[in-house]
């Protein structure tokens, strides 16, 4: 049995149908990521979760009990504020402790508890600073100890590395990934970054106007998209359709061919024009127009030494192939 | 004049004093020019038959304030009075700015405040002998209403006094509660009922020490406001006194002394701004 078991949810905010019948299982210490743009419904469908929003129809159950219209202090889930929501006139380790001292936990216990939190997310040391004298790398760790102190069933994390610098951002996703390894709890991660999905998640769920797409493993959701918007969400969108799939592939409907997997320069293959070139360190990124009609980037490796030349690319003609196994049918 | 915004923008501390002439020239003549004209009054002596005030260092007229039993009381009272306002103020206006701010829709908070706003643009007179009428011991308003359950009116006194400066003042603290409950961000609520607190707990929890400085900065209007008052304790006081009303009584007959118990309250302000400041209240003036 799943941990936590979606069927038909739905919600409405005035005659805006943010999340439109959304069915999800989640397993019991599963990382899976909730992906899309904004507004696509991830975050809505992450506060009903929690408790914030109640759903216009459709039913939550976590652990079989259903929980879709219980208030937030009555649920085992607790939550990664995008803004890290620490209270302000509270030192760190009277944040961490506060959802122990609501539960009445004894003043031992909980500080015991609330110290070890610290030292899972790294800011032992840190007990008594204010919220306002951290950076916000810490303030993020603080968010996280407060909330996994109180060992909830299900960790929702609202884009919380949203507002860290890149850097940053890179080393959370790591930490936060062997985080949830070593406590083992479920995380629902909502994430508007395709490449922290793919790095991070056990399974991605893919959303669009307020509905899941694609749900799958990341590395199947790269490979395999269902449709035009999962291929264009995550990765570049290589679209070959129309004419040009007729030419190219003698099939019609929509294709799509990952950057990485089409070969430039070769004798034979598609003709086409080069018309931008980007050298990007490790690899060359180039657009290619086709005189069949379609437009594709290709992601080339700088293996040899000639990619110091590479911006001659430029206005060159140039042949594109791939395997026939690369293209997947999207539409 | 191209050669004096030359030297403005060049010169930091020319462009501030062109700035903050005009302002600095009110502050230092009007208002701080003013209370030391109070200090040296208080500290002056009177010529007994005459009323006129002779410029002689004497310190006889604080010895008076604060030997005489009864303008002890009178501090006592006009303390009460101050305190009751600010606290009823705050009782009302604390639920009162959370409706505004958080629950009610964004788009009638505008309404709301204004609604708070129009007690404002009557005049302060217009209004206390509203009040007047209401409070009349036998015929008023109150009697009437209470009348019927065997309630008697308070009438005139320290109840009216108090009643209507609360009245008076309330919209100086609903106002900067609100501007504080406002600036607090609904995930800070948010993540408290996540971590398992029920509404009562978040709300005097969070909500209450969080938005503490903004009520401070409300008691700090109600509180001086009403020390100062004299002219409703005229007019719903019947024969109840503040230290306002001293200072008007006397101002004529022994300016000096009047002088000195006006700086009563100043001293209590001070005392109470300087004790509230380590909130942070004052930044939030």
């Amino acid at each position: 049995m799943a941990l936590i078991e979606i069927r038909g949810l739905s919600k409405s905010f005035g005659e805006v149908k943010a999340v439109a019948g959304v069915d999800l299982d989640i397993n019991a210490g599963e990382f899976i990521t909730l992906l899309g743009p904004s507004g696509s419904g991830k975050t809505t469908v992450l506060r009903m979760i929690a408790g914030f929003e109640d759903p216009d129809a459709g039913t939550i159950k976590l652990n079989g009990e259903d929980i879709t219209h219980l208030p937030p202090y009555d649920r085992d889930v607790n939550t990664v504020f995008q803004d890290y929501a620490l209270f302000p006139h509270m030192d760190v380790i009277t944040n961490i402790e506060y959802g122990l001292r609501v539960k009445k936990v004894n003043k031992e216990e909980r500080r015991k508890k609330a110290l070890e939190a610290l030292e899972q997310v790294r800011l032992s040391g840190y007990e008594k600073r204010k919220p306002s004298q951290l950076s916000g790398g810490q303030r993020q760790r603080v968010a996280l100890a407060r909330a996994l102190v109180n060992r909830p069933s299900v960790l929702l994390l609202d884009e919380p590395l949203g507002a860290l610098d890149l850097k940053l951002r890179q080393q959370m996703q790591i930490e936060l990934k062997e985080l949830q390894r070593e406590v083992g709890i479920t995380f629902i991660f909502v994430t508007h970054d395709q490449e922290e999905a793919l790095t991070m998640s056990d399974r991605i769920a893919v959303f669009d106007k307020g509905k899941i797409q694609q749900l799958d493993r990341p590395a199947a959701i790269y490979e395999k998209p269902v449709n035009e918007f999962v291929a264009g969400f995550v990765g570049v969108s290589n679209l070959i359709t129309g004419n040009a799939a007729q030419t190219l592939l003698g099939k019609s409907g929509t294709f799509t061919v990952r950057p990485e997997k089409i070969q430039i320069d070769k004798a034979q293959g598609a003709a086409g024009t080069v018309k931008e070139v980007e050298y990007l360190g490790p690899s060359t990124r180039f657009i290619v127009d086709l005189d069949a009609g379609a437009r594709l980037v290709v992601l080339r490796q700088n293996t040899d030494e000639s990619a110091v030349d590479v911006m001659s690319m430029r206005g060159k003609k140039v042949n594109l192939s791939w395997a026939k196994e690369s293209e997947y049918r999207v539409n | 004049m191209a050669t004096i915004q030359n030297f403005l923008h060049r010169n930091v501390r020319a462009r501030i004093a062109t700035l903050l002439a005009l302002p600095l020239a009110w502050l230092l003549v009007i208002y701080i020019g003013s209370l030391f004209a109070l200090f040296i009054t208080s500290i002056w002596k009177i010529d007994t038959f005459t009323s006129k005030v002779i410029r002689e260092f004497t310190l006889q007229n604080f010895i008076d304030v604060f030997t005489d039993r009864a303008y002890f009381n009178v501090t006592v009272r006009t303390l009460i009075v101050a305190i009751s306002v600010t606290l009823i103020c705050a009782l009302i206006a604390i639920p009162m700015a959370f409706f505004m701010a958080r629950i009610a829709k964004p788009k009638s908070r505008p309404v709301l405040i204004a609604l708070v706003l129009t007690p404002l643009w009557a005049s302060y007179l217009v209004k206390i002998y509203a009040w007047r009428t209401m409070f009349y011991p036998e015929s008023g308003f109150l009697q009437w209403l209470i009348s019927p359950i065997g309630g008697t009116s308070p009438g005139f006194g320290m109840i009216a006094v108090i009643i209507g400066l609360t009245y008076l003042w309330l919209p100086y603290m609903v106002l900067p509660i609100y501007a504080g409950m406002e600036k607090l961000p609904s995930s800070v609520l948010d993540a408290s009922s996540d971590l398992g607190a029920k509404p009562g707990r978040t709300f005097f929890g969070v909500v209450l020490p969080i938005t503490w400085p903004a009520i401070i900065a409300g008691s700090v209007f109600t509180f001086s406001l009403s020390m100062g008052d004299y002219i409703t304790v005229q007019i719903l006081g019947g024969t109840f006194q503040m230290l306002g009303n001293v200072v008007y009584q006397n101002f004529s007959l022994n300016l000096p002394f009047a002088a000195a118990v006006a700086l009563i309250p100043v001293i209590i302000m001070m005392i109470y701004l300087g004790s509230v400041r380590k909130t942070g209240a004052l930044d939030n003036l």
